[in-house]
């Protein structure tokens, strides 16, 4: 009896609604948690493996020497080189192409490269516009490695004692 | 022979005024239900379209008048046109006889209240019409939803409007808010608090809107009555929608809520202080409070069963309204004080 007046009590008031109104009235004062995307971004971790890029010393000679280790520990066969010794002598790569579309993203290549030239930058947005754009060539990659040479730098030195 | 004119151009500004009042109100309380709603999900909302997102419902706007209007060939196409315009309409005609402030209205006419209620009740053709013509198994489910809705609510909304009614003794919108002179405990709201709250729930079922908008369902009918409508159609159906919100918040203020009478009148220094705000500044503010709430309970509550809904309409809200109904007439008979004195 008692219980049954006590849910009717409740219900006439309307009292399970007010307890929810209360918790979505608090929350609208709340600080959002949006992160407003092309402006704002999270942060990462300095593993996190986004669009590659093809690293330089810091005399501007490109620190790839062809060894192709990349190619042949890459689990999607994305990575394809071609390599010529170069008039000094040097054997260097003429062709360095990934196909991004193959690519998974595991790491190898940059785990795999005896002089830290093939990275993973912590960049995730990036798109393609026509065919044939997934083809990353080696001055794309170059050109990224030159961009964002100091994020880079950052995140390897930020993760060496673990490596 | 230039009365007449000048009379006629009057009436004309006016209408205009209050649709013009009216286009800018639901442009805005679209904007506002996406920030509200957004706020209470810990987002930010809309914030692109110019400072704060603020011209995003003139986006939205110029997106749904030059979308293209598709007409199913299987719907009827004399009705599948009509019926948004029946809902636009109905929307619209009801604010004829809605008092702003202090004899500001279009038209006073002493059976204001039944007038509205009337033509509330017509808004539901349009649904109606709009689920049979689509020729579409989802628009008639939803549509049938909508209307047997619709029909069960006006009934516990006849009846809370009855009380009011009894209670200002009239049915004319200005005698019904000056009945409820001298401060906010002398408005309706208090001694017919149980109508006040099955008014406010009705006008939710009746506008279908969450709680209580099953006959949208996207899970199960994808949209209801209005999935076959796109373009300009969708845009009157929408448009409807919000004005009957903004009616239903308007009608809730000017009955139970005193109108444009200021909250603050009768207390000492208070009222004096405020006594300077014109009247329609009020309403407008507790019409901007029941707006809020429709946003608010949208934001908050799940959506009803089917039978649930039913159950509430008929076997809660008519007996409470009918019990409620028979201790108003004592109060009135006996001028119980300080509201039927």
């Amino acid at each position: 009896m008692l219980q049954r007046l006590k849910q009717y009590v409740k219900s006439f008031s309307l009292w399970d609604l007010l307890t929810g109104m209360r918790v979505t009235g608090k929350y609208f004062w709340k600080k959002k948690v949006t992160i407003q995307f092309p402006d704002e971004k999270t942060p990462t971790s300095p593993r996190f493996r986004g669009v590659h890029a093809l690293r330089r010393y810091p005399n501007g000679e490109e620190r790839c020497i062809a060894c192709k280790l990349c190619e042949a520990v890459c689990p999607a066969l994305a990575i394809t080189i071609d390599s010529e010794p170069r008039a000094d002598g040097s054997r260097r790569t003429t062709l360095y192409e990934i196909d991004m579309f193959k690519c998974i993203y595991c790491g190898f290549c940059e785990e795999a490269c005896p002089v830290d030239s093939i990275v993973l930058t912590d960049m995730a947005d990036y798109h393609m516009e026509a065919r044939g754009e997934n083809i990353m060539t080696k001055e794309k990659l170059l050109a990224i490695g030159d961009k964002y040479e100091a994020q880079i730098a950052k995140d390897r030195e930020e993760d060496a004692s673990y490596r | 022979m230039l009365d007449t004119i000048i009379f006629l151009a009057l009436i004309v500004i006016k209408v205009l005024a209050i649709i013009v009042g009216l286009i800018v109100v639901v442009l805005y309380l679209t904007y506002f239900e996406r920030k509200v709603i957004g706020y209470m999900h810990v987002r930010i909302g809309p914030n692109r379209v110019g400072p704060r997102g603020l011209f995003q419902p003139f986006a939205d706007t110029i997106k749904l008048l030059t979308k293209e209007i598709i007409v199913p060939t299987a719907s009827n196409r004399f009705l599948f046109i009509v019926a948004p315009t029946i809902s636009f309409c109905t929307a619209l005609i009801g604010w004829a006889v809605i008092p702003f402030g202090d004899g500001i209205v279009l038209a006073n006419i002493n059976a204001g209240v039944l007038y509205t209620f009337a033509i509330s009740s017509l808004g539901v053709y349009g649904i109606l019409i709009a689920g049979w013509a689509s020729n579409s198994k989802y628009a008639m489910f939803g549509s049938l939803r909508a209307a047997a809705q619709s029909i069960s609510y006006e009934i516990s909304m006849g009846f809370a409007l009855i009380g009011v009614m009894m209670a200002a003794g009239s049915l004319n919108f200005q005698t019904i808010v000056h009945a409820q002179q001298g401060g906010f405990w002398h408005w309706y709201w208090l001694p017919l608090l149980p109508l006040f709250i099955v008014y406010w729930v009705s006008g939710l079922a009746e506008t279908n809107r969450l709680p209580f908008d099953v006959a949208e369902g996207e899970s199960e009918i994808v949209a209801g009555f209005h999935v076959e409508y796109s373009g300009v159609t969708f845009a009157l159906f929408f448009f409807a929608e919000y004005v009957n919100m903004t009616m239903i918040s308007t009608l809730i203020s000017l009955l139970f809520l005193g109108g444009w009478l200021s909250p603050f009148q009768g207390i000492p220094y208070l009222g004096d202080w405020f006594s300077f705000v014109p009247g329609p500044f009020w309403l407008l503010l507790k019409i901007s409070f029941f707006l809020y709430c429709y946003l608010w309970f949208r934001a908050t509550f799940p959506r009803y069963r089917y039978d649930q809904i039913m159950r509430l309409g008929w076997k809660v809200f008519i007996p409470l309204t009918l019990v409620w109904i028979i201790l108003i007439a004592f109060a009135v008979q006996f001028r119980l004080s300080p509201w039927f004195a």
